[in-house]
């Protein structure tokens, strides 16, 4: 019999009841609620009179709407409609008795931000949050993925979920990469190789030494991502590197318990005869520095390239989706990407905004200045701890020297629910996730790249590869 | 859950790949706490020619003449023709809701985003999985035919054409079956508590802290 995977370790380890019909129950460890998918979910037991399954398997946090300007209660929330739903989430999860770090907690921040940092979630658990962007926990050797608000509700009353088994997918990173690439290239490379559907269906692991020489929060990066190349759920195998990350974290194992947990984890690895239903072989050498073009993710270049020609394309579907993209983004084919200016720049989100993405961009801006022509450069960090940590290095004042933003933690202008957005007709070099029409902001035009290529672009006022870049 | 079982009516065809949530219903409408209201603003920044916010009256707004929902020939539709990696991007559930809210509780494409397809089914809606070549077809159809209605027949897994023509389509038998008896997903997992307790029982004995208070 051939090996496991490890998504078919963690499905086989949470499977509690395989149904004739073929689909099956699987048990959720961990449950993370924000305050933007849930209230409908909250407000569902309530009709129906049900309570938590396990009040402890949820904690929440607020980010999607928060501003990132300093503020000390919900009243401070100027847009009415956010104000309610940081409210709603405080009512509800105090009613409920569910853990919150709210408004003025170091801990609050960004939910993929806030879990791992807590060692809320640890290696071998399921976890789902009513976000998409969830399958960056399985950078922990989870199994993590979005859910809609039906099954955050679904969560809450059963503690399961009603599942079918994904296919198996490796994404196989060999080799060394080189200097100024970053964990944000290696997984745009690889949604412009596979494409946004090319892991449709599938569990996503990515392997192979460039994966293993990433820290966690590169890996918590390429997991992120996992969801633009389609794939709901990404994970890697548990090494050393992980252990090592969650020990001392708060929600984590502590005594024997601990001693207990890292043995087990080491198992948490696919078998050497581990049959995937998919392997994509990678090579790390290849890969260069990354900048979105168009309006989806894998509409994506390197920094030396020229822009696609759509006439090259022979596929009718895609060729049509290049030729609108390329309007709405007021580019032309065969230009330099070194030649599109920038606008604004937001160094955030749950992709980009943790310490050590913090440190490349700062490295970046230090002892420089924004260029005039840019209007804005905005630094979200991902959480109040993060936060902490960045001014006890003194990174803020790296960027406030640099004519840049310091702000308070949250999702800001990766989907500009508060009031962090774009301008109609304005390019940003974003190192968020999604480059999708209108996404930060009605008519706003995001190019995707790496914290270190943001903080250059805000620099030179266009895009500049940092490999060879001097300012 | 209202049930799911025959359905026909007028379809709306939306010629473009890739179709995101964002588009679907732009995130500023995600504010409201509520599961409905959200029909007016689907495809909100195609649809009108404004920038939409929560709280307006939308019958006052310019349209966007070249979007096919402003279409008079596809008033009423209730089933959606579109292309492939339909529904990718966010989670939102809220992107269901705005084309149920909307009147749309079918949706044709080639290929659906992962997430959306699972939370179509959570509120009644179809999406239904046809090739490319046959969706070319219809598309054709939808085009050339003023008024172009299809019958979509969910126990025997059929799409009908106007000329009687079938083209059938896989369904998970489960979600079938809960859209058939338009019933409650929490309530028929309930039916099996003693099996989570049982299952919670055996895993808190060999991995403790996933249970631990904090």
């Amino acid at each position: 019999m051939a090996g496991k995977t490890l998504y078919d370790k963690l499905w086989d380890s949470h499977l509690v009841k395989q149904r004739e019909d073929g689909s099956a129950l699987i048990y959720i460890d961990r449950q993370i609620i924000h305050e933007v998918t849930s209230p409908q979910a909250f407000e569902g037991l309530r009709i129906a009179g049900r309570q938590p399954w396990r009040t402890n398997a949820n904690v929440a946090t607020i980010d999607h709407n928060v501003p990132t300007t300093p503020f000390k209660s919900a009243a401070d929330i100027e847009d009415a409609t956010s104000r309610i739903q940081v409210q709603t989430l405080q009512d509800n999860t105090r009613e409920f008795g569910i853990t919150e770090f709210g408004i003025g907690d170091a801990r609050q921040g960004i939910v993929h931000v806030m879990a791992p940092e807590q060692g809320a979630v640890v290696p071998g658990m399921t976890v789902v949050c009513g976000d998409s962007h969830t399958s960056t926990n399985g950078a922990l050797a989870c199994l993590a993925h979005g859910i809609g608000t039906s099954e955050v509700e679904h969560v809450l009353a059963t503690q399961c979920l009603v599942a079918k088994k994904m296919k198996n997918m490796l994404v196989h990173v060999e080799g060394e990469l080189g200097a100024g690439v970053t964990a944000k290239d290696v997984v745009l490379h690889i949604i412009g190789v596979i494409g946004t559907a090319g892991g449709t269906g599938y569990a996503m692991e990515f392997g192979g030494s460039a994966i293993r020489s990433l820290s966690m929060e590169g890996r918590m990066t390429v997991c992120n991502m996992s969801i633009e190349a389609g794939a709901r759920a990404g994970m890697v195998a548990a090494d050393e590197k992980t252990i090592e990350y969650v020990k001392g974290r708060p929600f984590a194992p502590k005594g024997d318990d601990w001693e207990k947990a890292a043995a087990y984890w080491k198992t948490l690895t696919s078998d050497a005869d581990a049959v995937f239903d998919q392997v994509v072989e990678i090579s790390a050498a290849e890969i260069q520095p990354q900048v979105s073009w168009g309006t989806s993710p894998e509409m994506v270049v390197a920094i030396d390239a020229t822009l696609p020609d759509p006439d090259a394309e022979t596929d009718p579907v895609r060729k049509s989706g290049m030729q609108r993209a390329y309007e709405y983004m007021a580019l032309k084919p065969g230009m330099k990407v070194s030649d599109i200016h920038v606008d604004r720049v937001f160094i955030g989100s749950c992709t980009n905004s943790r310490i050590e993405d913090l440190r490349a961009a700062a490295d970046v801006a230090k002892g420089k200045k924004k260029a005039d022509s840019v209007k804005q450069v905005l630094v979200v960090p991902g959480s109040g701890l993060v936060k902490l940590q960045a001014e006890k290095e003194g990174l803020d004042k790296i960027f406030i020297e640099a004519g840049f933003e310091w702000r308070e933690p949250g999702c800001s202008m990766c989907l500009a629910m508060n009031p962090d957005k774009l301008q109609a007709g304005e390019h940003c070099a974003s190192t968020s996730n999604r480059n999708f029409e209108g996404r930060q902001g009605n008519g706003g035009r995001t190019h995707l790249v790496s914290p270190a290529m943001a903080a250059a672009a805000a620099v030179a006022g266009h895009f500049v590869d940092v490999r060879t870049w001097q300012a | 859950m209202e049930k799911y079982v025959i359905e026909q009516g007028v379809v709306a065809p939306l010629d473009r790949a890739n179709v995101d949530t964002d588009q679907i219903i732009p995130k500023q409408f995600l504010k409201s706490i509520k599961r409905t209201g959200f029909g007016p603003n689907l495809f909100d920044e195609w649809r009108y020619l404004d920038e939409g916010e929560p709280g307006q009256d939308n019958s006052r707004r310019p349209l966007n003449q070249d979007f096919v929902l402003n279409d008079a020939r596809y008033q009423g539709a209730n089933i959606l023709l579109t292309r492939r990696n339909f529904g990718c991007g966010s989670s939102r559930e809220h992107a269901p809701w705005a084309l149920e809210d909307y009147g749309f509780r079918t949706i044709i494409a080639p290929s659906f985003a992962d997430i959306f397809f699972n939370n179509c089914f959570k509120n009644g809606m179809l999406p239904i999985v046809l090739d490319e070549a046959v969706i070319d077809e219809l598309f054709r159809d939808v085009k050339s035919v003023e008024g172009y209605q299809l019958t979509i027949d969910l126990a025997k897994q059929l799409v009908i054409r106007p000329n009687g023509e079938t083209v059938s389509f896989e369904v998970d038998e489960f979600r079938k079956h809960c859209l058939l008896n338009g019933l409650d997903d929490i309530g028929l997992t309930l039916q099996h508590a003693d099996d989570i307790r049982g299952y919670e029982a055996k895993r808190s004995s060999q991995e403790p802290w996933v249970f631990d208070a904090h």
